[in-house]
This record gives C-alpha cells, sequence and structure tokens, in this order.
C-alpha cells in the first residue's frame, strides 16, 4: 500500500482524558455480551428505560437564579413561557454556606451568582404562581440542604400541596463539596447524618423526591478528568448508600430516590462511553454488592450538564456550538434531564437571549435532530463498547486505591481528591498554554477581537432589598414560635433523632437560614479544609 | 526570589483558577502561599504582612469583587503596606476593572487571561515597585 496513505497526523491519539484510542475498531474488541445487554434491563448500559427518549423526551431543565427573588421568579417564567419542562434554582453563596444576607460574610455577595433566600418568604416569591404539584424543582443546595427543602416543603403546604405530591431534587451532594465544589457548612460526619435524616424522611413521607444528587458535575468542573469524575462521584455514592444501611434502612426504601449529576465535556464519544460505563458500575454495586432487590434501585438517573468549564472567553459565539455538541453526547449517553449552557457565561450569568438559544439547541435535538427515534444508537459500535469498558476498568482502579487509603472520608481529610483533580487541571492548562491541545480562538484560529457580548448585570440595590425584606419577616413573625421549634430543633440534633419533621417546623415559624444552620453549626461546628494547590 | 500570596477573598469556591496559577507560578520559581478559600480581607491583609509578600493576587468568580478588592488594598495602606502589589482576577466586567485599577489594583485579569501573561506582568508589578522603592 502506499505509505501516504496509512500515515497519520499524530503519533498517539486519545480522548480528552488520555484514554488511548486506536486506528480502528473491530469486533474483537466487544465485551462480554452480558456486559452491554438491553435497554431497560441489568447492568443498563443500554439505558435505564425500554423506550428511553421514545417515551419521553429529557427534563429541560435549565439551572438559574440571580438578583432577587422576584427577578428568579420572572425569569423563570420566562423558561417556562419557552418550553423549559422543569426547574432548577442557583442559590447565592449566603445561601450555600446558610449565612443569611444580613451575615457579615454576606457582603457584597447577596443575589451575585444566584438568588438569596433566607426565609419561606422567598420561597413564596421565587415559586410565585409556579404549580409546585406540577412542575419538578432542582435545588442546588448541598451543606444547608435539609434546611433549603424544608422551606420547599413548608411552602408546598401553604399552597395546599402535600408532601407526598411534590416532586424535585436536592443536590444534597457534601462530599463532592469537600472535593470540588466547596460550599460546605459541617464536618463530613455530621453532614453525613442529616443526608441519611433526608433519605429517611424521604422514602416516608416525600416519595417522589429527589433526595440527593450525587455529582461528578462540578468534580468535572475543578478540572477531573473524566474517568476521575466518574470514579469519584461513583465511590461518594457508595458511601452515601452504605451510610443508609448502617443506619438501618431497607435499601429498597431509599436507593430509587438516589439521582446523580454528570457534565458533558467536548470529547463526544467519550462522555457517552463515560455515562454507559457509570450505569454499569452503578448497577452491579446496587445488585452484587449491596443486594438490592429492586431494579429501580439499581438504575443509575442522570441529570447531565454541559461543561462551563469548555466555554471561552474569546469568540464566545462558538460556545454555542460546543455546548450543541455537549448535549448531543448527553442525549446520546441516556440522560434523564439536561441543562445546557448559554454562549455568554464566560463573562456572566446568561441573559434572556443567551439562555433562549441554550434552551433551542436542546428543542432541536428533541425534535429535529432525530437521534431519538431509536434507543442507544450507538450501542454495540465496537468503539463505545471498548471505551465503555476500558472506562468501566480504570474507574475500578479508583475505587481499589480509595478503598486502599481508608474510603472517601479519609481520602478527602487527606487531600486526595484535591492533589488528583489539581494535577489533572494544571496539565489541561499547561497543554492549552503550549498549544498541544487546540482550543478553537484560545490558541488556534484566533481573531484578535475583542468578544463584544451584551451581559447580565446585577442590580447592585440587591443587597439592601434583601436585607429589608428579612427585617420585615424577623419583625411580623411570631418569636415565641420560633424560638420555640429553634430549640426543639437543637435538642433532635443533640440527641441523634432524625431532624426533617423540626425543620419543617421551623420554617413553618418563618425561622430564617441562619437561624436554623446557626443551631447546627453551634452543636457540630465548621469544616476547616487543607489548602493545597 | 519574588514571593506571591494567591488569596480567595470572600465566600466563592470557585479555586480552579487560583490553584492553577499558583502552580504556573512555583513553577516559574516564585514562592507561592495559598490562602485557601472563603479569607476575610483582614485575613488576607495579615497573610500578606507575616508572609512578607511581594505581590497579592485576588481570585473572585462570585461577583462581589467591588466590595472585597478595594478592601484589601485599604487594608494593606493602613497597616503600613503600600508597597505590597495587589492584582485580581475572576469573573470581572471590564467597567469594574477599570474602577478597581482606580482603587489602587494594578493589574485585572479576565475570563481568558493566560498564565503567561499573568506571570509576565506579576513580574513587571514588582520590576516596578522595586524602581520605586
Amino acid at each position: 500500500m502506499d505509505g501516504k496513505m496509512t500515515k497519520e497526523r499524530k503519533d498517539r491519539f486519545t480522548t480528552l482524558s488520555e484514554i488511548e484510542v486506536k486506528r480502528l475498531y473491530i469486533e474483537e474488541d466487544l465485551p462480554d455480551s452480558s456486559s452491554i445487554g438491553l435497554p431497560g434491563e441489568y447492568p443498563f448500559t443500554r439505558g435505564i428505560h425500554k423506550t428511553m427518549h421514545r417515551g419521553r423526551i429529557w427534563t429541560i431543565r435549565e439551572f438559574s437564579g440571580y438578583g432577587t427573588p422576584e427577578e428568579t421568579n420572572r425569569r423563570y417564567r420566562y423558561l417556562l413561557s419557552h418550553g423549559q419542562t422543569g426547574l432548577s434554582v442557583a442559590f447565592d453563596f449566603p445561601t450555600l454556606y446558610g449565612y443569611d444576607s444580613d451575615h457579615s460574610f454576606s457582603r457584597g455577595e447577596v443575589g451575585r451568582c444566584g438568588v438569596a433566600v433566607d426565609t419561606p418568604r422567598d420561597m413564596e416569591i421565587i415559586f410565585d404562581s409556579i404549580p409546585l404539584d406540577k412542575i419538578t424543582t432542582s435545588m442546588t443546595i448541598n451543606g444547608p440542604a435539609p434546611v433549603l427543602w424544608a422551606m420547599y416543603i413548608a411552602n408546598a403546604e401553604k399552597q395546599g400541596i402535600g408532601k407526598d405530591e411534590i416532586g424535585g431534587t436536592t443536590q444534597n451532594d457534601i462530599l463532592k463539596e469537600y472535593i470540588a465544589q466547596k460550599s460546605w457548612m459541617l464536618p463530613p460526619e455530621p453532614s453525613l447524618k442529616l443526608i441519611v435524616d433526608t433519605f429517611e424522611y424521604g422514602s416516608r413521607y416525600v416519595p417522589k423526591w429527589n433526595t440527593i444528587s450525587i455529582s461528578g458535575y462540578h468534580i468535572r468542573e475543578a478540572g477531573s478528568t473524566a474517568v476521575q469524575e466518574l470514579a469519584f462521584t461513583l465511590a461518594d455514592g457508595m458511601t452515601y448508600v452504605k451510610a443508609g444501611v448502617e443506619r438501618g434502612l431497607d435499601i429498597d426504601d431509599f436507593a430509587p430516590r438516589l439521582s446523580f449529576f454528570f457534565n458533558a465535556h467536548n470529547d463526544i464519544l467519550e462522555e457517552v462511553a463515560k455515562l454507559r460505563a457509570a450505569r454499569r458500575i452503578w448497577a452491579r454495586f446496587m445488585k452484587e454488592e449491596i443486594g438490592a432487590k429492586k431494579p429501580r434501585s439499581w438504575m443509575l438517573r442522570t441529570h447531565i450538564q454541559t461543561a462551563g468549564c469548555s466555554l471561552t472567553a474569546q469568540q464566545p459565539e462558538v460556545n454555542i456550538i460546543r455546548v450543541a455538541y455537549q448535549a448531543l453526547a448527553a442525549v446520546l449517553g441516556g440522560c434523564q434531564s439536561l441543562h445546557t449552557n448559554s454562549m455568554d457565561e464566560a463573562f456572566a450569568l446568561p441573559t434572556e437571549k443567551a439562555v433562549q438559544i441554550a434552551l433551542r439547541t436542546q428543542q432541536v435535538l428533541a425534535h429535529e435532530s432525530g437521534v431519538v427515534n431509536t434507543v442507544d444508537p450507538l450501542g454495540g459500535s465496537y468503539f463505545i463498547e471498548s471505551l465503555t469498558d476500558e472506562m468501566e476498568a480504570q474507574a475500578n482502579r479508583y475505587f481499589e486505591e480509595i478503598d486502599r487509603l481508608g474510603g472517601v472520608l479519609k481520602c478527602i481529610r487527606g487531600g486526595y481528591f484535591q492533589r488528583e483533580i489539581a494535577d489533572s487541571a494544571a496539565k489541561y492548562q499547561r497543554e492549552v498554554e503550549s498549544g498541544e491541545r487546540t482550543i478553537i480562538g484560545v490558541n488556534a484560529f484566533q481573531t484578535g477581537e475583542r468578544p463584544r457580548v451584551e451581559v447580565l448585570k446585577i442590580d447592585p440595590e440587591v443587597d439592601r432589598r434583601q436585607i429589608a425584606r428579612l427585617k420585615e419577616v424577623k419583625a411580623t413573625r411570631d418569636e415565641f414560635k420560633v424560638e420555640r421549634t429553634l430549640d426543639a430543633l437543637r435538642k433532635g440534633e443533640e440527641n441523634g433523632e432524625n431532624v426533617m419533621p423540626y425543620l419543617v417546623e421551623c420554617s413553618k415559624a418563618y425561622a430564617t437560614l441562619g437561624d436554623m444552620c446557626d443551631v447546627l453549626r453551634s452543636i457540630h461546628g465548621e469544616y476547616r479544609e487543607p489548602a493545597i494547590y | 526570589m519574588i514571593r506571591v500570596l494567591i488569596a480567595k477573598p470572600g465566600l466563592d469556591g470557585h479555586d480552579r483558577g487560583a490553584k492553577v496559577l499558583a502552580r504556573a507560578l512555583r513553577d516559574a520559581g516564585m514562592e507561592v502561599i495559598y490562602t485557601g478559600i472563603r479569607k476575610t480581607p483582614e485575613e488576607i491583609a495579615d497573610m500578606a504582612i507575616q508572609e512578607d509578600v511581594d505581590v497579592v493576587g485576588l481570585s473572585c468568580l462570585s461577583g462581589a469583587h467591588m466590595t472585597l478588592f478595594p478592601k484589601v488594598v485599604n487594608l494593606l495602606k493602613e497597616k503600613g503596606a503600600k508597597e505590597v502589589g495587589v492584582m485580581g482576577g475572576g469573573i470581572i466586567p471590564k467597567a469594574d476593572a477599570e474602577k478597581l485599577r482606580a482603587c489602587g489594583i494594578e493589574e485585572i485579569f479576565g475570563p481568558g487571561s493566560s498564565l503567561k501573561e499573568i506571570t509576565e506582568s506579576l513580574k513587571s508589578i514588582v520590576r516596578r515597585k522595586g524602581e520605586n522603592a
């Protein structure tokens, strides 16, 4: 054969996460057929449902929240009127850490990268005119997740909607906070106790709620590879399951409400393989290691968000294309719900125009692209199946290493995950700067033009307005009732009881987020991280 | 050897950029101290003085930069450490960057900045400070 025909552009081809990729995959590269199986059947490599997106399009759920509760409510109604099918609340930093807007730490942060919730009054405004029994709400909240969930329940009940009728998700995944996202509150052990409280309460009283969203998204955003994202997330999940079982909960009571959240980055086929591997690892763990009996307990249901860290400030319009490919990977990977990022998010929270394009990207995939017409169209592909297998094998090696180091909590305290991720992030950036890794507009095909994008501005008065409302709520609530419910919360937590019922009572009395979190902090103290770079 | 404090003021937990930069500066031969996240402006100013750094690099992606960055500059001045250069980075709109420069922040690096330009700029701040001393 002519030498020119076989010469390749590079000596070595890899996925984005440096997994070696061969020129061609053939039948011999396929794993055992029992590893592949059928959609809706164990081990769910090909998807958790028989009909997948032929049965139901994934939930279109744009993560959103900024400024005042009123502005956030307007944005939600805008998104719903344009065809969004679920809500997803972004809280500001003080809320994520469990501080009220008038706390000294909150200065300058109120309403900036999300909406502030100080009291159930803010919840009432955020969800005004939105039917909580018909629309599901996801809340990105972790340290104070039980508190915000209690406020949501109290708000629904005030509207006459029972706990058993509301649906949604609280992220409630504290382990990845220590590892990557960093919005923690209490130390790991009492945090895990609160999470198990939510598993127990949810399975008894709020059956349509996903009590946790075990998240790799933030691990990836912090700089991990796809394999690290896969392995660390599932290791966290296994830790939660074991904590629930240790409490004496029946695995088949709480496992069906565990949900997941992964990232969709630039390498389309690697992302598809990652999601397929995740489902298979989880199913095998739940059935074979934990002994769950219900098929629903074996299923990994997941939300996906396109990779915020892949967005560039240079030529921001190109981000529309990146997001579209990433969303395609999420759909081909069998997601249950999806957030697509907006083109302007390297600069600010998105404008209405930008978020509309992001929303339309999902609608084009759902209604025009044809990829939803058959279930798992990539299933059986020599390459996809082989890569799925390879990612599972690499994740298994991480699980062994984490076990060897004494488990997830010990790895967090020792900074193992944090170092692994920092190494990957530094390597990635070095490769971008050296040009080894091509990023369009950044180190290739530059135009040198200054990007001209219109960005969303947050009203600087938002702090003042939020603090004024907090004062008003405090001035009009029944202080005696607040004291009494907070006191019950304290006693309950000190006695190791499930504190969810107490938190709901505190919320009904209009205790603030800070009131409730202060009780928990005064008992357990706050987490401090080892500063590693 | 140039001594740098990479600091995360406020509640912002986005530390990928700060950590990647800390490593790049270390690899460029500087002595780098990283504060970790959630530091108050007071803690950062005190650390800068204790560690006797040439430059403080502030990182903030939460939108609280207008409140937090000028505070660090003012505290350093109040504490008699006005020779310490302060630079900042994060999701900072251009209009804010100009205001921050007027408050005494030497340089602001927004989204899309490269490690190389930040490193070079830091070196030139230290050079300038040396010439003026």
